[in-house]
């Protein structure tokens, strides 16, 4: 019977993990920001994931070539962009060569009649012409006259110096050697637009790599150069490599610590090994059980995984330790339902979390609900039937009578430790305005120094910096492009009243079917336009019979077939109208974005009012970064609230099971004091606690309960014996490997974790059994 | 700032030199360059005339230009039409009314060889001019010419020669003599520094 009993768990165990094996084989793993953005998101913050997920922004890789001097730099961004220019991974490669130069001024010179606003009909009576010749004229005495001179008998009325006024505005790099170089000449650059979204983690690694093996071939071996990229998808492949490699570091070095700890503990291989199956267990159960409820792991996750080794692995400690002499079933009888208790305790405090509309926490929740879970039922149910028959470890009575010495002499320190806690609470309250970081940006894994070569790039090439949108939406292009041609006019006039340095709009590249018409339809017929030129340039220095290009070229227009979005391929605008002109489902979306005068902000404000004038429906103004921060921290706010929702579940918990609010409150002291003394402790080391450090104070929460409820008793129960004491002790000890390690990781959410649980359960098992009530005093 | 305390504190060596030089070594182009190159900014009325083939008659133009040191450039037109020239180091900025046309003047190399004939000459930076044109000066300190032709091919497309004439350290005339036949005339006269 207990064979049968033994082999069935084992059987179902085993298969259990290879379930849990082929689940995660085929799991897709992440690193970008994704793991933070909404579950059911407002059309605003929709627009925020659509544009780092697929946006223009997102898709943009910013290279720096530097070292050496400008000529050999400018030779190998020169040959660097003729490479990548082949490869169809590449949407646009700019690095200043007027590759695409004659086929926009093409575009825009032989669809000039259907692009510029200023074709009316009035622009072609007498007093039209007459006016816009003229002004031509003058422009031709000034010293931009040579640039028109040219296109004045094709042009008269200047409608090409009209369109190259609305694009005049962005401010490209210097030209050094034919080729883009920073402000202060140290380096080239390219701006390199991918055809994979940015959120396409493995397509933005082999764009990187096809930049690199370019460089490479266009710099040759022996180059002093060194090439150096970044964009929003360079940083997720970043922080991707560096979430990997740490996690992969860390795991090692708190497998091989912890090894290390038992073995001395134990001194028994076999122990080792077998302490290890409920760790391992428990973390595959619960990547897998993220990969089947979530699509996607995130690498945080993992990271998190790595320090649970050094919580599950106690679970063992405590059998093997706690139980003398192969007597497991006393165990199971003894101590299981403490700990059963304790992975309550646990769940109950996690499971709040996967309510988190806050993806990345609720991976969290699941993963630490599965693998607690899974850990202990593989330590209670099938790692009593593995131990073999001549199973023993090291004798730790020593260590368990000194820890029981010092156990009973703990309570002397009741009075220090509430001073202590009475100056954290000080603390905590003093600071409890600005105890949370809110910044969005305090959870971004890349480094400061990635982060200071982007802005140094960014500055030097202009490239955008999206942070004001204007979004309209509809449900047709004719639709979304009439009202982005209206939009245009209100932000022309705050551009000429100084609130706006510029904007972009879909329509200045692809106007609308109805203003094309209209402006085709402004075109006079052959004679009467023949005829009001030569009326209109009387008075003026010039002979119609000079303008007669004109005339042809104004003929052929009125039967020229209207613009599409087709036109514009192989021109540079292409890219731009693909970007700002969004068809999603059924609809139809303009981005029109904005960009400050040098030095000054937009005032959003300013920009609503205008917009407003206009009653335009569906056309709003989305600031990025507040609308991103906003978001950070209603999660934070929301898991602020989940957090106190797992606690009210505890203390439920532990009430239906004890009914004794004294109890309940006695378990649950030592357990607040070392919340608020790490809470105390990283404000006074100038941390702003972001949500990681919250998810870090539920799991001392979630371990530290296991002493707790260890040291709590009944007031005529037994003292506690020095094994279980022990037992604590190591695995408190394991729990500060695992988790100490991580902080020392240069991810900062994984050092935000790392630098609140170890701290924080060494104080929770010290409070404790500083408050236990003692045995031998009380008795 | 650094560079432009070492400057001040060598001018009154630099003048001293150059009055003693001026005598005595002969007159080139490095002497005209040199004398130029001491006036740090100018403030002068303009006068210009430009026969263009497809217009019957030359526009006249008039207005106040303004000069500092090494690269900014300013043109004032007053008439036939207000309008505003800046040219700082790269960047042309021309305002016409409500218009306003920023430029890159590394976009119109034409253009830029224009002003920078002007530019370069009033800063006294022969190495500049020399990148674009090939130099040759006539006359006297009191009284000279210096004439630039371009020394690249796609220059002579443009421009067949300039010839900017002066009084001493002072530009008073620049006459550009364009490829397609057209041509313009400038005359300058100083004003008092604003």
């Amino acid at each position: 019977m207990k064979f049968t009993a033994s082999r069935l768990a084992i059987t179902v165990w085993l298969i259990f993990i290879l379930g849990c094996g082929a689940i995660i084989s085929r799991s897709q793993f992440t690193a970008d920001l994704s793991a933070f953005l909404p579950r059911s998101p407002t059309p605003a913050q929709q627009l925020l994931l659509e544009q780092i997920h697929d946006g223009l922004a997102s898709r943009l890789i910013l290279v720096g070539i530097a070292g050496a001097d400008a000529p050999t730099r400018a030779r190998i961004s020169k040959q660097l962009a003729q490479q990548l220019r082949q490869d169809s991974q590449f949407v646009s490669i700019n690095n200043g060569e007027p590759v695409t130069a004659k086929q926009d001024q093409a575009y825009w010179f032989d669809h000039r009649y259907l692009l510029s606003a200023t074709i009316t009909p009035e622009r072609f009576t007498i007093a039209g012409l007459h006016n816009a010749i003229s002004d031509s004229i003058d422009l031709l005495a000034s010293p931009a006259g040579l640039l028109v001179k040219a296109m004045l008998p094709h042009d008269p009325t200047g409608e090409m110096v009209q369109l190259l006024t609305q694009f005049s505005n962005s401010r490209p790099p210097a030209l050094s050697d034919g080729a883009w170089a920073s402000h202060d000449g140290s380096r080239a650059l390219l701006l390199i637009q991918t055809r994979a979204s940015g959120s396409d983690t493995d397509a933005q690694q082999l764009a990187m790599a096809q930049i690199e093996q370019a460089y490479q071939q266009a710099a040759g071996t022996h180059t002093a150069t060194r090439l150096e990229m970044t964009g929003p998808g360079v940083f997720s492949v970043k922080s991707r490599n560096t979430i990997k490699a740490q996690v992969s570091l860390l795991s090692i070095i708190s497998v091989g610590l912890i090894a290390t700890l038992l073995l001395l503990v134990y001194r028994s291989p076999t122990a080792l090994i077998l302490g290890f199956l409920p760790v391992i267990s428990g973390a595959l159960a619960g990547i897998a059980a993220v990969s089947l409820g979530f699509g996607t792991v995130h690498g945080i996750t993992l990271g998190f995984g790595t320090a649970l080794i050094g919580e599950a692995v106690d679970y063992s400690i405590y059998l093997f330790v706690q139980s003398e002499q192969r007597q497991h079933e006393l165990w199971v009888k003894r101590f299981w339902p403490t700990i059963r208790l304790g992975v309550l305790t646990s769940i109950a405090g996690f499971a709040s979390l996967l309510f988190s509309g806050f993806p990345g926490l609720a991976q969290l929740g699941l993963y630490s609900i599965a693998g607690l879970i899974t850990a202990a039922a593989v330590t209670r149910y099938v790692l009593p039937h593995l131990l073999p028959d001549n199973f023993h470890i090291h004798d730790v009575s020593a260590i368990g009578h000194k820890l029981s010495r010092l156990e009973q002499s703990a309570p002397k320190l009741r009075w220090p430790a509430v001073a202590v806690l009475l100056l954290a609470l000080v603390i905590v309250v003093q600071n409890h305005d600005h105890i949370w970081d809110d910044k969005i940006s305090s959870l971004s894994p890349v480094s400061k120094a990635d982060i200071a070569l982007d802005t140094q790039l960014r500055a030097d090439s202009g490239a955008p910096d999206v942070r004001y949108l204007v979004v309209i939406s509809d449900t047709t292009q004719e639709a979304v492009l009439r009202a982005s041609e209206q939009i245009a006019k209100v932000l022309q006039e705050q551009v000429e009243l100084g609130g706006l340095g510029s904007f972009d709009s879909p329509s200045h590249y692809l106007p609308s079917v109805a203003s094309q018409r209209a402006r085709q339809a402004s075109l006079p017929a052959a004679e009467l336009l023949q005829a009001n030129l030569a009326n209109a340039v009387q008075g003026l220095p010039i002979q119609a019979n000079r303008l007669t290009p004109f005339l042809s070229d104004v003929a052929s227009a009125r039967n020229q077939p209207l613009l599409q979005a087709s036109d514009l391929h192989g021109t540079s605008m292409a890219m731009a109208v693909d970007a700002l002109l969004i068809h999603h489902g059924t609809d139809w979306r303009a981005l029109l974005p904005l960009t400050a005068l040098p030095n000054t902000e937009i005032n959003a404000e300013h920009i609503r009012a205008a917009l407003r004038t206009h009653a335009l429906p569906n056309v709003i103004l989305v600031d990025m970064t507040q609308e991103s921060n906003q978001l950070y921290s209603s999660y934070l706010h929301e898991a602020i609230l989940l957090s106190l929702g797992g606690l009210v579940a505890v203390i439920a918990l532990l009430f239906v099971v004890f009914r004794s609010p004294m109890r309940v409150l006695r378990i649950l002291a030592p357990l607040a004091a070392a919340v608020m003394t790490v809470t105390a402790g990283l404000v006074i080391l100038g941390h702003a606690l972001t949500i990681l450090h919250l998810i870090g104070l539920l799991l001392v929460v979630a371990i530290g309960s296991n002493y707790a409820l260890f040291f709590d008793r009944n007031a005529n129960a037994p003292a506690i014996a020095p094994h279980t004491l022990a037992s604590m002790f190591f695995a408190n000890l394991t729990t500060v490997a695992g988790f100490g390690l991580l902080a020392f990781s240069d991810v900062s959410i994984l050092q935000a974790m790392g630098m609140t649980v170890a701290p924080g359960v060494i104080l929770a098992l010290i409070y404790s059994a500083i408050f236990a009530r003692n045995a031998h005093a009380e008795n | 700032m650094k560079l432009l305390k070492s400057r001040f504190a060598l001018l009154p060596l630099t003048l001293l030199l150059c009055s003693s030089l001026s005598y005595a070594a002969s007159w080139d182009i490095d002497q005209l360059m040199h004398n130029l190159a001491l006036s740090r900014s100018g403030h002068a009325s303009f006068v210009e005339k430009k026969t263009i083939a497809l217009l019957d008659q030359p526009i006249e133009s008039s207005g106040e230009l303004l000069y500092t040191a090494p690269d900014r450039l300013e043109k004032r037109t007053l008439k036939p039409k207000a309008e505003n020239m800046l040219v700082d180091g790269d960047n042309l900025v021309i305002e016409r009314g409500k218009q306003k046309y920023r430029l890159q003047l590394q976009d119109y190399p034409e253009l830029a060889a224009f002003i920078d004939s002007i530019r370069g000459t009033l800063a006294g930076d022969r190495k500049a001019l020399e990148r674009t044109y090939q130099l040759s000066l006539e006359g006297s300190a009191a009284n000279w010419t210096l004439q630039l032709v371009p020394n690249n091919a796609r220059m002579q497309q443009v421009i067949s020669r300039i010839r900017i004439a002066g009084v001493r350290d002072e530009v008073r005339s620049i006459d550009i003599a364009q490829t397609d036949g057209d041509s313009s005339h400038m005359q300058i006269e100083k004003l008092a520094t604003p």
